[in-house]
């Protein structure tokens, strides 16, 4: 009896890995862009223009985590308000720095909780609670703030321009994040369960993972990222209004996308959303050097992000069949 | 049997995923009014053959005639308008609609907005129930229906589109007796109206009693097509897996120690109430009854996954508290759920990431996995239990039932548990496999460890156990040592009381 049958080709598994188009967007991106302007070549240059996203980035990066998971977050970028706002307003009236930033921190994590508790505790659909929580996050850095903005003391301003080895600080930041993050996803125990959890919760159960804690381990971290996150864009801008990071979760959840991670779950890599945030950032910053209409520039983001979803969908179930 | 004109033609068909062929040259023709069975071995390429007939799959190469005419049948639309239905072994509709939205489901003509005529509709689906002879309350959504009534439904909507070529995938492995008789009669009963029956079965008893033709599967190939009262089971099972079988089912002599578990007065209200039995070390515990009685409640609640609300639990002579399946796996435990599409399988991801799911202490001793290990540890379960697959790294969806199955035993025979609750382990498992099971049972037993094994097979009940337990209804009505256990004793214990006095 022949067991043994040969397995699948090379170029068949990397084809259906889900960062792959990205990948080829990516270098076309590069390519293209490269044609249109000459000075789009000048690498400080998207470095630079990568700061204006790096926050975004960085908490695209444990999203991503969440929705491997099976869940979802809609509620960072508001939490990114709050905190800054609960952060601003404590060192605004007194409060020692370091206590301010801690209690940015801990509201980041008290935010992150409570979507825990509602989904785990109260078994709540993620993207019901989160667009409620999003909308009550939002609210309340309004109370806290106000219309007016908030300052922040000079030393803490211009994260964005000390450089290490000639990158920007949020960008070092997020190249370490997506390491660090990539090695657990991939590399621990940690990971691979936060994979099984989002193919089959049940067989998850069954097989004696805890998936409840997994899932509150993530939703605390999506809240401290936030809260950080936050941070460093209020040191980027120099002060801090309730409207910070307005819409930035459609730009998270558009890199997680775009990096071919599944939006039910299960599959997905940090590498993805790493080459799907500078993809973004090269199509943009491409379409600005080009002179394109902001408008125009939505749209191609738009059908980018079409493009890509259906053409991972159709590589992935062409090899189903 | 009638001997008019074949009513499917299959030539040549060969099917290749990602270049591994699974399908090679498979002729085959299906007479009108013929119940034809298809056997193989687990992974010989049955399933394969009848997605293709019914268009989930499209051949690599080959032809397909329906009545005479070339067809190309590229979708499960297409072979509904051809009239061929499959119906999966896990039923697929839409659980959240009624019965009756699910049978009319797709058929009428209408135009997108018009009304749907709700009262018209659960009408036809009444009389479609009726005509199957079946009583189901066909406003009642899918997700409450037992599998044999959901089974039904489906049956009623191949029927419904008129279908002349149903093929059944392993129908009867969920079923109870009962059931399968009800399945039975109506299954004749299509024959008698001239259609076509393919019929998938690892038991070949019930090939015997209900099939005319059986076709035989090995490797992808096909072996032999022949009618059933020529073939004996020797000559089939030769056929099937090449060589003559060993023996089997004969009983292990392990020495019976200590109590490994012990369950007392168990309870969960409207599941199960009062039940208590205990497990000795080396001792093969069996636990029968009908479909629904309540064993894998049962277990599931010793398990932790829904635990009991009274009742204690010891594990080696220590009262325990199982309040998850973590607890369970820590205290030695282990438990082969029943239904594997659900509660067994991540059906996208590797089959090595399946089977070592339940020991991440050991491919990642400091926190890191440890790719090698694993490898080692999976490669070797794939040996010892002979699954097989193209390479370790496929998805596990991509595997054969049967194979799928062996995977999740892999998984908790690596956690070395000592305490092993089986939940119809056998289930889809070919009979070649299912004697080299039976064999690393008993072996289980010999190393010491307790086996607590559900199982509607009384057969394989009664050549393992050492002792019978059995349920009804959430109670357990009697406890059998091996010496006094027959079909008979087992098989009235496992009856409702209700319905004892009728069924006499
Ligand atoms: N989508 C797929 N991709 C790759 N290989 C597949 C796919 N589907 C089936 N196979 C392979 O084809 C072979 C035949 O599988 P099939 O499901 O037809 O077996 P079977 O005879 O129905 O077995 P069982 O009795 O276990 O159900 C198996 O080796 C399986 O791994
Ligand atoms: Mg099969």
């Amino acid at each position: 009896m022949q067991e043994v049958t040969p397995a699948r080709p090379l170029w068949h598994v990397i084809l259906v890995r889900p960062e792959t188009m990205t990948f080829v967007l990516l270098i076309a991106a590069v390519v293209v862009a490269s044609q249109l302007s000459p000075y789009f070549l000048d690498i400080s240059y998207i470095l630079r223009s990568f700061t204006l996203s790096a926050e975004f980035a960085i908490v695209a990066l444990v999203l991503t985590m969440v929705i491997i998971a099976g869940e979802i977050d809609l509620s960072p970028a508001a939490n990114m308000a709050l905190s800054a706002c609960l952060f601003a307003w404590a060192q605004a009236s007194g409060i020692p720095m370091p206590v301010a930033i801690g209690i940015g921190l801990l509201a980041g994590l008290a935010m992150g909780a409570l979507n825990a508790f509602m989904v785990i505790a109260l078994q709540l659909p993620s993207i019901i609670v989160t667009i409620g929580t999003l909308t009550l996050f939002r609210g309340l850095a309004q109370i806290i703030a106000g219309d007016k903005s908030i300052r922040v003391p000079d030393w803490f301003i211009g994260i964005d321009k000390i450089l290490v080895f000639g990158i920007p600080m949020p960008v070092v930041i997020f190249v370490l994040a997506a390491f660090v993050l990539g090695l657990i996803l991939a590399g621990t125990i940690f990971g691979r369960q936060i994979y099984q959890v989002g193919t089959n919760e049940v067989a998850a159960r069954y097989a004696g993972i805890r998936t409840r804690r997994i899932k509150l381990v993530l939703f605390l971290l999506m809240g401290l990222v936030a809260a950080v996150a936050g941070m460093m864009t209020a040191s980027r801008l120099g002060s801090v209004r309730y409207d910070l990071g307005l819409g930035g979760e459609l730009q998270m959840v558009l890199m997680a996308m775009l990096g071919g991670t599944y939006i039910f779950g299960g599959r997905g890599t940090i590498l993805g959303t790493f080459l799907a945030a500078w993809l973004l950032v090269v199509v943009s910053t491409g379409m600005t050097v080009a002179n394109l209409l902001p408008a125009i520039q939505l749209t191609v983001l738009g059908v980018l992000l079409i493009v890509a979803i259906i053409a991972t969908n159709f590589i992935y179930s062409r090899t189903q069949r | 049997m009638t001997e008019s004109a074949p009513l499917l033609l299959a030539r040549g068909v060969t099917k290749a995923f990602a270049g591994v062929t699974v399908l090679r040259d498979v002729d085959l023709d299906l007479h009108k009014g013929e119940i034809h069975a298809l056997l193989g071995e687990n992974g010989a390429g049955k399933s394969t053959f009848a997605k293709i007939v019914a268009g989930v799959h499209r051949p690599t190469r080959g032809k397909l005639s329906l009545n005479g005419r070339q067809v190309d049948i590229s979708s499960p639309l297409v072979a509904q308008k051809l009239g061929v239905t499959l119906i999966h072994q896990e039923p697929i509709s839409f659980p959240d609609l009624s019965v009756a939205e699910n049978l009319v489901l797709g058929q009428g003509e209408q135009g997108w907005f018009s009304r749907v005529p709700w009262a018209e509709m659960t009408r036809e689906a009444r009389r479609q129930m009726d005509q199957l002879g079946v009583s189901i309350d066909v406003t009642k959504p899918m997700r409450g229906l037992s599998i044999a009534d959901q089974q039904m439904v489906e049956i009623g909507r191949a029927l419904a589109s008129g279908s002349r070529l149903i093929i059944m995938d392993e129908p009867t492995a969920p079923l109870t007796p009962k059931e399968v008789d009800t399945l039975f009669g109506i299954v004749r009963r299509l024959r008698g109206e001239g259609r076509t029956i393919i019929f998938i079965s690892h038991r070949l008893e019930e090939v015997r009693a209900l099939c005319d033709r059986v076709t035989i599967f090995r490797d992808g190939s096909k072996v032999a097509t022949d009618a059933i009262e020529n073939l004996d089971d020797a000559e089939i099972i030769r056929l099937m897996i090449g060589r003559p079988l060993k023996e089997y089912m004969h009983k292990h002599n392990a020495s019976i120690g200590e109590v490994a578990l012990e369950v007392e007065g168990l309870t969960l209200p409207g599941r199960f109430q009062d039940v208590s039995f205990q497990v000795r070390r080396g001792e093969i515990v069996g636990l029968g009854g009908l479909v629904g009685a309540g064993r894998t409640d049962v277990a599931c609640a010793i398990f932790g996954i829904q635990p009991a609300e009274s009742g204690s639990l010891k594990v080696n002579g220590k009262t325990v508290d199982i309040r998850q399946p973590d607890d369970a796996i820590a205290l030695g435990l282990a438990f082969v759920p029943e239904d594997r599409a659900v509660s067994g399988i991540f059906r996208t991801l590797s089959v090595e990431q399946n089977i070592t799911a339940a020991i991440p202490g050991r491919i990642a001793p400091r926190g890191f996995i440890r790719r090698a290990i694993e490898k080692l540890l999976a490669a070797d379960s794939v040996r010892k239990l002979r699954i097989r697959l193209a390479s370790v790294n496929q998805p596990i969806g991509e595997l054969s039932g049967g194979n799928q199955q062996k995977a999740i035993l892999a998984r908790w025979l690596l956690a070395e548990p000592g305490i092993l609750i089986l939940d119809e382990p056998t289930r889809g498992i070919d009979i070649g496999v299912k004697a080299e099971f039976y064999d690393i049972i008993g072996e289980l037993a010999e190393q010491g460890r307790a086996i607590l094994l559900i199982s509607s097979e009384l057969p394989e009940l009664l050549a393992l156990c050492d002792r019978i337990l059995v349920m009804a209804e959430g109670r357990l009505t009697a406890e059998i040592p091996r010496a006094e256990a027959t079909q008979e004793k087992v098989m009235q214990a496992a009856v409702p009381r209700q319905q004892a006095g009728i069924a006499a």
